[in-house]
């Protein structure tokens, strides 16, 4: 069995994270903004797994079930505002809607 | 059956919340009103006829309620102390008070504020009897204030006229004056001798001080403050006048019989104290004698009846004032006494005019009322007799006894002797001027006699008292020390005393009943009428405040409008709202601004704990 070291393991995840956070910032269309939250999720997955696998514990693999079941919790959320958003404003743009502010 | 002694004043305090809470009609208000004050003199002649049987070295009880608070080494208890000097005050103050209660039945019928008018006259009954019967000062603190507030609330007690609100505020605050000096004195005593109850108070005070030295000296000049305050003694005594401006029970009650004469029992109760301070002693003297002088003069040309009697009831302190400082306390309360029962009578009987007058208070558009109003006037003539201290009145046994005192005073006593028959004199002058101008001559009006039982059977038994009240024997041995056998004059003194007040009656008689056009005549000369000026507006006195008080506060409060003070905590209301501004340009609504902020502030707090040995912090 050929064993990944942990760098590299670690430094996917960054590059990952990183991008989905950029996706965050810059994405206008929400449903893309959701989307790089789903690579940010599996992104800090990813390191928990090859944290655990570090070390031999389970227990990054456990945090990993955690986050995958968020990430299925803020996909249903996410989606069902999606979708009130596209009924009211007909559009997906997310600088439509900033009407919240102080 | 001394135990009784709480319900004295908690009667009246019960009387106070009926009549606060419960809108009572006016018939059940009267009965809870004058029932509550009636109780407690039934309680308090119980208590009197229980004490005076014990004998004379006992006569001292004491009654702990409950711990009212302690902080630090200050210990307050609730405690009530009664001694004969108390026990007077009591009687006279359930006793006379109960007589005003019921008149006010009858004198203020019509009125709309009924209920609130019994409501304020019962709490000052209450809290009049707490400053008698505390024990320690601060519990004499919280009648004092008590009785303070009360006499505000009744001074504006038709408050619908500015006025009457601006004499009650004038009131208050001239007695604040005192009041503060007072609770300096408190807190000096405390600082000094580490108690307030009063009795502890005195013997140490006796023990750590002595006499003549600057410590007893400061605190009684600020006690005595106080008292100066609160009865209207110079320089505080401009508010009494204008406290004319309440109901006419009030006047009797408050202004004249009671709550003025607290600096005299507050002097008495803590004579010990005085005595290690002669200096002040006879300052108190001097303050006497000059205000019995002042009012005295005052009263001769006011026209208003209630406030000639006001001047009347701050000259007659003055005499009370001149007897403590000569060190006659036993004579002073027994004039306090005299001058509950005639100065109500007076009162009582002007307000019984008044309303046979429809509220007319001048007494030059009075005139002829012996014949209709019979009542009023055989009240008048008695009182003003009593007032005026003619032979076989209460009055002259207490002014005679007083002014025997002040001849005996060693020092000063002839002068202040002199001042004291002078001013019996005036007294004399000015009582049968307000008699023969409102009620001999020729008829100027028509009035009706229409007053009903609750108000003759209060007029009446004053009448009996201030004939006969001389005939009391204040039971006042065992509080004050004795003094070596009570002065006699000599025959050519005595006569004088004596003498003063019929030589005032003949020139008031020459002046306003045989020649009603003389005094007009003098005062239509230059001099008459400057004299008449300065002495009707009271040796100006509210004239020189006016210049040297408010003048200049309400220039500093004109300058200061925007208040410098005020400026430090606005400048920090400002900078938090322009930092609110600040803040709340940030909050865009902007989805993708937020979370960049939470990204910034993760790496920033990531950063911090992954460097924190690196930073200088």
């Amino acid at each position: 069995m050929i064993s990944i070291p942990v760098e590299h393991g670690l430094l996917l995840a960054t590059i990952l994270f990183c991008l989905g956070l950029l996706g965050v910032l810059v994405r206008r269309n929400i449903i893309f903004v959701l989307m790089s939250m789903e690579i940010m999720f599996n992104a800090v997955g990813l390191a928990f797994i090859s944290g655990g696998s570090r070390w031999h514990q389970a227990d990054g693999q456990i945090m990993f079930m955690l986050v995958l079941t968020l990430a299925a919790a803020e996909v249903a959320v996410g989606l069902a505002l999606v979708l009130q958003l596209y009924k009211r404003f007909k559009t997906v743009d997310i600088d439509i809607v900033s009407e919240m502010k102080g | 059956m001394l135990d009784i002694l709480w319900l004295v004043p908690t009667f009246p305090l019960v009387g106070f919340l009926l009549l606060a809470c419960c809108a009572l009609p006016k018939k059940i208000a009267s009965w809870v009103g004058v029932g509550s004050v009636g109780l407690s003199a039934l309680m308090t002649l119980i208590i009197a006829i229980e004490l005076l049987n014990l004998p004379v070295t006992e006569q001292v009880f004491r009654q702990t309620l409950w711990q009212w608070f302690v902080s630090g080494d200050l210990h307050v208890a609730f405690t009530l102390y009664l001694d004969p000097l108390a026990l007077v005050m009591m009687c006279i103050i359930t006793g006379v008070g109960f007589l005003i209660h019921l008149y006010s039945v009858g004198y203020m019928a019509d009125d709309p504020g009924f209920s609130r008018f019994f409501a304020y006259m019962n709490l000052f009954v209450s809290a009049m009897l707490v400053l008698v019967l505390g024990d320690n000062l601060v519990l004499l603190y919280l009648g004092w204030e008590g009785v303070g507030l009360c006499s505000y609330l009744l001074i504006g007690f038709w408050y619908e006229k500015p006025e009457n609100g601006y004499a009650a505020r004038k009131a208050f605050i001239v007695t604040r004056i005192g009041d503060t000096s007072m609770a300096l004195g408190l807190f000096l005593l405390f600082m000094h001798l580490g108690t307030l109850d009063i009795q502890q108070l005195m013997q140490s005070a006796g023990q750590t001080w002595t006499s003549g030295s600057s410590m007893p000296t400061l605190a009684a000049a600020l006690l005595l403050g106080g008292a100066l305050g609160k009865s209207a003694q110079l320089p505080l005594q401009t508010w009494l006048p204008d406290a004319m401006a309440g109901p006419t029970p009030i006047s009797a009650l408050i202004h004249a019989a009671t709550m003025v004469t607290a600096g005299v029992y507050l002097i008495a109760r803590t004579h010990e104290l005085f005595l290690l301070a002669p200096d002040v002693l006879f300052i108190v003297a001097i303050i006497g004698a000059l205000t019995l002088l002042i009012s005295g003069f005052t009263a001769l040309v006011q026209t208003d009846i209630k406030r000639i009697l006001a001047f009347s009831t701050m000259s007659q302190l003055g005499y009370m004032f001149l007897a403590l400082g000569v060190g006659a306390w036993s004579a002073a309360i027994f004039h306090l006494m005299t001058h509950a029962f005639f100065k109500a009578l007076l009162f009582l009987a002007s307000g019984a005019v008044i309303i046979c007058m429809h509220h007319e208070q001048d007494i030059f558009k009075m005139g002829g009322l012996r014949k209709c109003l019979p009542v009023s006037f055989w009240s008048f003539m008695i009182g003003g007799l009593a007032l005026a201290a003619l032979p076989l009145t209460s009055g002259y046994y207490s002014k005679h006894e007083i002014l025997a005192a002040t001849f005996a005073f060693e020092g000063a006593g002839n002068n202040l002797w002199a001042a004291g028959v002078f001013g019996a004199l005036i007294t004399g002058i000015y009582t049968s001027r307000l008699i023969f101008i409102v009620f001999f001559g020729e008829d100027k009006t028509h009035a009706q006699e229409s007053i009903g039982l609750s108000i003759k059977l209060p007029l009446l038994i004053l009448c009996a008292l201030s004939l006969l009240g001389g005939m009391i024997q204040v039971p006042l041995e065992s509080v004050f020390p004795i003094v070596a056998e009570s002065p006699h004059m000599k025959g050519m003194v005595n006569g004088m005393t004596s003498l003063a007040p019929f030589i005032g009656l003949f020139v008031a008689y020459l002046f306003f009943y045989l020649k009603p056009n003389l005094p007009q005549t003098l005062v239509n000369t230059y001099p008459g009428r400057l004299l008449q000026r300065f002495w009707f507006s009271g040796w100006g006195f509210d004239w020189l405040y006016q210049k040297l008080l408010i003048n200049p506060f309400m220039w500093f409060v004109r300058v200061n409008k925007k208040d410098v003070v005020d400026s430090l905590y606005r400048l920090i209301a400002w900078v938090t709202r322009m930092l609110h501004r600040l803040l709340s340009l940030t909050q865009t609504g902007r989805v993708q601004w937020y979370a960049a902020g939470i990204a910034l502030g993760v790496v920033a707090i990531v950063g911090l704990g992954v460097w924190r040995d690196h930073l200088w912090f």
